[in-house]
């Protein structure tokens, strides 16, 4: 044995523990994980916005942060899974203001909420991210500016922005999202399971199974 | 096999390094698999700790093969700053550091550990303690090669 074969060796052998730690570990959490809802009522909240018909038996939750783009990207498939299953999924929306000043933002989002405006609204900053996001922290005054271009009882979204009601409302999702330990939005939650893996397609199939289920 | 018997492995200052090899690439597969597979959050410190680690295996890779002492030098400076990071992190899980002084991202504080060995060994710590053996096993090289 020379000095190259004994690296190479050792690196295959490291690389290859890696790779098979990686393998037990994945069939460990499959088999242990996922199975089974987890509890209900941590996943969702009364009076939470929803988008799609009250009584359908399938719901998406998702707890997302307006600032993060992923979830401005996630929101027309959200819809787009909304419309594939006429009458039978809704989404609903859950804080999680993980971006430093969004915590303002999703005061107005709630605020808007109470006047029946959150998706408009949300939709508004979805689309406008780059306008009032810099470097990652969200600017809660371009926000504020942004969403003066939509139709809203203005006056009552500055009072209500600061009501106990909404406070405790963003509290609540806050406290839910750390008691289900996220970190990273969006995170989706199908009638209480959650995405094997993060991507559109496993929410799809997820949705998929939970349709099938359902009905 | 080689004329000049560079491949030769009977070499304490080579074998020393390759040693330093493994570490540092079992310690960078070790990170990659808490984050990675696991899923455990990084918090900035975690990040310069790896900024420090992982350029090593590259680094002692290249110097090992073939066999360049020179890389004695580069791989110090690398050693002993992860070293220092590694040091300000543990104290700061420790609560030696107050919380305020620390430069972490919101979300993911850098006092609030995630996996626990043997009950004491937290990332940090095995940090600390990888990054030490490195840096001992780099002055034996470097006692090595200098006598």
């Amino acid at each position: 044995m020379n000095r190259k074969s004994i690296f190479i060796s050792v690196a295959g052998i490291l690389l290859l523990a890696f790779v098979l730690a990686t393998v037990i570990y994945k069939n460990h959490q499959s088999s242990s994980g996922t199975s089974g809802g987890r509890n209900q009522s941590v996943i969702e909240r009364q009076g939470a916005p929803i988008k799609g018909p009250a009584d359908a038996r399938v719901t998406i939750v998702e707890f997302f942060d307006p600032a993060c783009g992923t979830c401005a990207e996630f929101y027309p498939l959200v819809k787009k899974l909304i419309d594939q299953y006429p009458g039978k999924v809704r989404v609903m929306m859950r804080y999680a203001p993980l971006h430093t000043g969004s915590d303002e933002v999703v005061k107005m989002l709630e605020a808007a909420h109470l006047q029946g405006k959150f998706f408009p609204a949300l939709e508004l900053l979805f689309d406008n991210q780059q306008r009032w996001i810099v470097n990652h922290v969200s600017q809660p005054m371009r926000a504020r500016g942004i969403l003066n271009g939509m139709a809203l009882d203005h006056d009552k979204l500055m009072i209500d922005m600061n009501k106990p009601e909404v406070i405790s409302a963003i509290q609540r999702d806050v406290q839910d999202g750390q008691a289900l330990k996220i970190r990273a939005t969006p995170e989706f939650f199908v009638n209480g399971r959650p995405l094997p893996s993060f991507g559109y397609k496993q929410l799809s199939q997820l949705v998929e199974k939970a349709v099938d289920d359902a009905y | 096999m080689d004329s000049k018997d560079v491949n030769r492995l009977n070499d304490s200052g080579w074998m020393l390094l390759f040693a330093v090899w493994i570490l540092v690439t079992i310690a960078t597969l070790g990170s990659l698999f808490f984050s990675e597979v696991m899923g455990v959050p990084i918090c900035s410190l975690c990040w310069y700790q790896r900024v420090a680690m992982y350029p090593l295996v590259l680094i002692l890779g290249i110097g090992l093969l073939p066999y360049d002492p020179k890389v004695l030098r580069y791989a110090t400076v690398f050693a002993g700053l992860g070293w220092l990071i590694a040091l300000f992190h543990v104290l700061l899980v420790a609560g030696v550091i107050p919380e305020a002084a620390q430069p972490c991202i919101q979300g993911v504080p850098c006092s609030e550990t995630h996996i626990s060995l043997l009950g004491f060994l937290n990332i940090p710590m095995l940090s600390l303690l990888t990054f030490t053996v490195i840096g001992l096993l780099l002055i034996f090289t470097y006692k090595t090669e200098s006598s």
